[in-house]
């Protein structure tokens, strides 16, 4: 089983890379972008095949390690 | 009083903080990662470097060593715990300390001396300062500048764990002042009891003249000044 995890900066919290690659987007001209946000993608390859016990174990490891959640979000997602 | 100074894989600091360490007077040994005990010691501190590499974040991985059970332990225990650049990112990983620390708002890593000033001095790392001193000891990071939600960063100003701030050199807190984009300008946070302390400039890169500045000794005198301000109380 493979599963995707998407790890975000929280909302209102600096961005700096994002923030910067948003001032050069705009310096190309492209206008229409309102906001650049940065992450994190981290693939997994899990034995089994019950996703809902999986994604529980992933949630878990976001918590304790993958993911710092005073500062970022996660989305955890099988995708095969 | 002996201090424990961990070297995880990745530390370069640790060398400096116990030469600094010991100028002042104090005690100091070096204690590698996977020992899992800090009995006979008064307090620790973890100094700066790349412990593990940095790698995920910075201070993630290092925040699971072996050793930090008995971090956690001293910590809990009301003894100093004091985090240096490297070693306040794993602090605040560990959640022994407020808020996280990421890219500067540059995207450049910073090398220079840099002002601040004490907000509180019931700390670590200031109970030998007083409010409103102005320090000047070297920044020497990429992921230094301090991030926290604004309920967090009320609270910790309200309580006085914000221990410092980067100033000018009068010790006026300015936009110009902050070389890396940090929350409220803050360079240094407490705990609530304030014998967990951490910052992101380097104390015990600025504790010889030869240095360019002695201002760092002040901070790390902090640590033996802590006990004796807790001794009193």
């Amino acid at each position: 089983m493979k599963i995707r995890i998407d790890i975000r900066r929280k909302e209102g919290l600096s961005d700096p890379e994002g923030v910067t690659t948003q001032r050069a987007l705009q310096n190309l001209g492209y206008d229409g972008v309102t906001a650049t946000h940065f992450g994190r993608t981290i693939y997994l390859e899990m034995e089994g095949d019950d996703t809902g016990a999986a994604t529980a174990e992933v949630e878990a490891m976001c918590r304790q390690l993958l993911a710092n959640p005073v500062i970022e979000d996660f989305q955890i997602e099988v995708v095969g | 009083m002996k201090i424990a100074v961990v070297i995880f894989p990745g530390t370069n600091c640790e060398h400096d903080v116990v030469h600094g360490l010991d100028l002042i007077g104090v005690d100091a040994e070096l204690v590698f990662h996977k020992q899992t005990s800090l009995d006979g010691f008064d307090g620790v501190v973890l100094p700066g470097g790349f412990a593990h590499g940095d790698y995920l974040r910075t201070g993630a991985i290092a925040r699971f060593s072996p050793i930090m059970d008995s971090v956690v332990a001293m910590a809990d225990s009301g003894k100093p715990v004091v985090g240096i650049c490297n070693g306040f990112q794993v602090l605040c990983e560990a959640g022994l300390l407020p808020g996280a620390l990421v890219a500067n708002r540059d995207l450049s890593f910073i090398c220079k001396p840099v002002n601040l000033r004490v907000e509180s001095n019931t700390s670590a790392l200031t109970a030998g300062a007083n409010v409103g001193d102005v320090v000047r000891i070297p920044l020497n990071s990429y992921e230094g500048n301090y991030v926290a939600d604004d309920e967090t960063l009320g609270h910790i100003e309200a309580n006085g764990q914000v221990l410092f701030r980067y100033s000018d050199g009068s010790g006026t807190v300015t936009d110009d002042a902050n070389p890396n984009g940090s929350a409220r300008n803050i360079a240094g946070v407490s705990n609530e009891s304030g014998n967990v302390a951490g910052l992101m400039p380097h104390p015990e890169r600025a504790v010889e003249q030869i240095l360019g500045s002695m201002d760092g000794l002040l901070l790390l005198g902090s640590i033996p000044a802590f006990f004796d301000l807790v001794g009193a109380k």
